[in-house]
């Protein structure tokens, strides 16, 4: 199989339940405002999603669109990261989720956008402009949750200490990504990991949150070993297309 | 004086210019205004819930991205017309605050449960579309930010009656499965959808106050007549059939009759009685006060930058 297939099934299914965990944040956000952000944000991951596995499913070439893909997969064929499975708790806790998430996107899109393959090249650079932004935002609310108050600092530390262990997973490098890079039409995560670690300390600096000296990492997503929420996840999401296979909607 | 400026007042209302926040306006029209924008703001965010709520199932990611960007819109909607609200004097968290509390009212079609995917079509179709035809008027009325978020809040509803009828349209073209889900959601929005232009003109107190001063501008029964004769051949289209076996084409008025419409039921959910009142209101009201620390961090974040900033240029200058 082409091996571009697993690669743009890890960035469509990133892209996808993230998007599906934000969507549930529409009408329970915690100002009007921000309501409009979460889903804001959350429809640029659905239609992230929809880019990569539209081109996975072409690539693979057994006539599986961006649907089949996303509602008729069970939760060992997705290849998303554990972070992004990880519920969305309360607000600090999402917030925490999209920005170690976003830190780690808008170097993969940036690196990708220089794809031999230009239509996943033409992907990452409108994913590009997205992250960039979705990090913005997340950014700017890291800050505000960690200077805001002592309540709102002691939340959004715990939402750091729990989610810190699911960031290693992003990055995780095997023989496919490393080809990846090597072809040229992919990037290795393991290269973006430096990116990353500046961008998170700028993070840490100005919102007087910490970082503690080791932290214990949970793998696993990329080769389809997940949490217990995934399930959870996917049941609910596919529950239309599965009951009534035979409809178009 | 005050004479002079209600002299003013009606002459502007009579030659149709528009009010503005600054200009005097008698207190009765402002309270009639505060009322009606901030129920009108309450509805977009409450009506936000009976949708989302089909968000996480939507059945095609096609699907889920219009779905969210319509109730996206909604929240915005909400955003343009609270302002609209503050233009006349009420804080936006009092507003609110009065939603919670049970003291404001919204539009009690969003009472009624979802119960499959057609009632996301059937939203679409027959709430918003009926949303048009009580706003389109309201683009008019005498009140300036009323009458220009209007402007705006209508361009965005024909989006979302379009794609609540092309739902229905698939629904009811797919599978016998999808048919009846969607003769079921028409079967339960029908009436309720009646329902929201408001009782009937002999029973509407405030409405010739309101056409008065050109914030009305047709009756709740002219609307609705309007609405059904504007939908009815669309249910034809569909193959759907409406649940009123006293539904007929009047040649001679040019308009269809329906039957009687329970009103019993119309004052029951506006009382607080409906399907879903109480879960409405309470998720509403979690959502607020699960956001408490949120917004007391961003505020409390941007009184020390502020504090940080002047004490930098204190030591500077
Ligand atoms: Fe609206
Ligand atoms: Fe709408």
């Amino acid at each position: 199989m082409d091996a571009r297939f697993d690669y743009l099934l890890r960035l469509g299914d990133d892209a996808l339940i993230l998007g599906q965990q934000l969507g549930l944040w529409t009408g329970h956000g915690p100002a009007l405002e921000e309501d409009i952000a979460l889903t804001n944000i959350g429809l640029d991951q659905i239609g992230q999603a929809r880019a990569w596995l539209t081109l996975a499913g072409r690539i693979e070439g057994q006539g599986r669109d961006e649907d089949r893909l996303a509602y008729f997969r069970d939760q060992a064929e997705f290849r998303n990261a554990l972070l992004c499975e990880r519920p969305n708790g309360h607000f600090g806790d999402t917030i925490v989720r999209q920005f170690l998430f976003d830190t780690y996107a808008v170097g993969l899109h940036e690196g990708l956008s220089r794809s031999s393959d230009p239509e996943i090249a033409a992907i990452a650079r409108k994913s590009a402009k997205e992250s960039a932004y979705h990090l913005r935002h997340s950014r700017a609310w890291m800050v505000r949750l960690g200077d805001g108050t002592e309540e709102s600092h002691a939340k959004v530390q715990q939402s750091l200490d729990d989610l810190l262990p699911y960031v290693g997973d992003l990055f995780h490098s095997d023989e496919a990504t490393q080809n990846a890079a090597v072809e040229g039409w992919g990037v290795d995560p393991a290269e973006l990991r430096e990116g990353w670690e500046a961008r998170f300390n700028e993070m840490l600096d100005e919102s007087g949150l910490t970082c503690p000296e080791s932290v214990p990492e949970q793998t696993g997503g990329r080769v389809g070993r997940h949490t217990e929420q995934l399930s959870f996840l996917l049941a609910e999401m596919q529950v239309l297309p599965r009951t009534y296979p035979d409809a178009q909607w | 004086m005050e004479m002079d400026l209600l002299q003013r007042f009606e002459a502007y209302i009579a030659s149709d210019k528009k009010i503005e926040p600054k200009d005097w306006m008698p207190d009765a029209y402002r309270k009639t205004l505060i009322r009606q924008i901030s129920q009108h703001a309450h509805s977009e965010i409450v009506g936000m819930l009976p949708e989302g709520n089909w968000i996480s199932r939507a059945p095609s990611l096609k699907r889920k991205a219009i779905l969210m960007a319509k109730v996206q819109d909604e929240a915005g909607h909400g955003l343009y017309l609270y302002s609209a609200c503050e233009t006349l004097g009420v804080q936006r968290d009092d507003t609110i605050a009065d939603l919670h509390s049970g003291k404001a009212k919204y539009s009690s079609i969003f009472n009624y449960p979802t119960l499959n995917w057609a009632d996301i079509g059937a939203i679409g179709w027959l709430v918003d579309g009926a949303a048009i035809m009580n706003q389109v008027p309201l683009c008019k009325c005498s009140y300036g930010p009323y009458a220009r978020a209007m402007v705006r809040v209508c361009k965005e509803e024909s989006f979302h009656q379009r794609q609540g009828f092309q739902i229905m349209m698939t629904m009811a073209g797919g599978t016998e499965d999808q048919k009846a889900m969607a003769q079921d959601a028409l079967n339960r929005w029908w009436w309720p959808s009646l329902m929201m232009f408001g009782p009937p003109d002999d029973d509407s107190p405030n409405s010739a106050q309101s056409m008065a001063w050109n914030i009305k501008r047709f009756s709740n029964d002219e609307l609705r007549e309007k609405f059904v004769d504007l939908t009815v051949p669309q249910a034809d289209l569909l193959g759907l059939t409406i649940p009123d076996p006293d539904l007929k084409w009047n040649e001679e008025t040019g308009h269809y009759e329906f039957g009687e419409i329970d009103w019993s039921e119309f004052k029951r959910v506006v009382s607080g009685h409906g399907p879903c009142n109480k879960e409405r209101i309470e998720t509403r009201r979690t959502a607020w006060d699960n956001g408490e620390w949120v917004r007391d961090a961003a505020n409390a974040h941007a009184e020390k930058r502020a504090a940080r900033r002047a004490a930098a240029d204190t030591a500077a200058a």
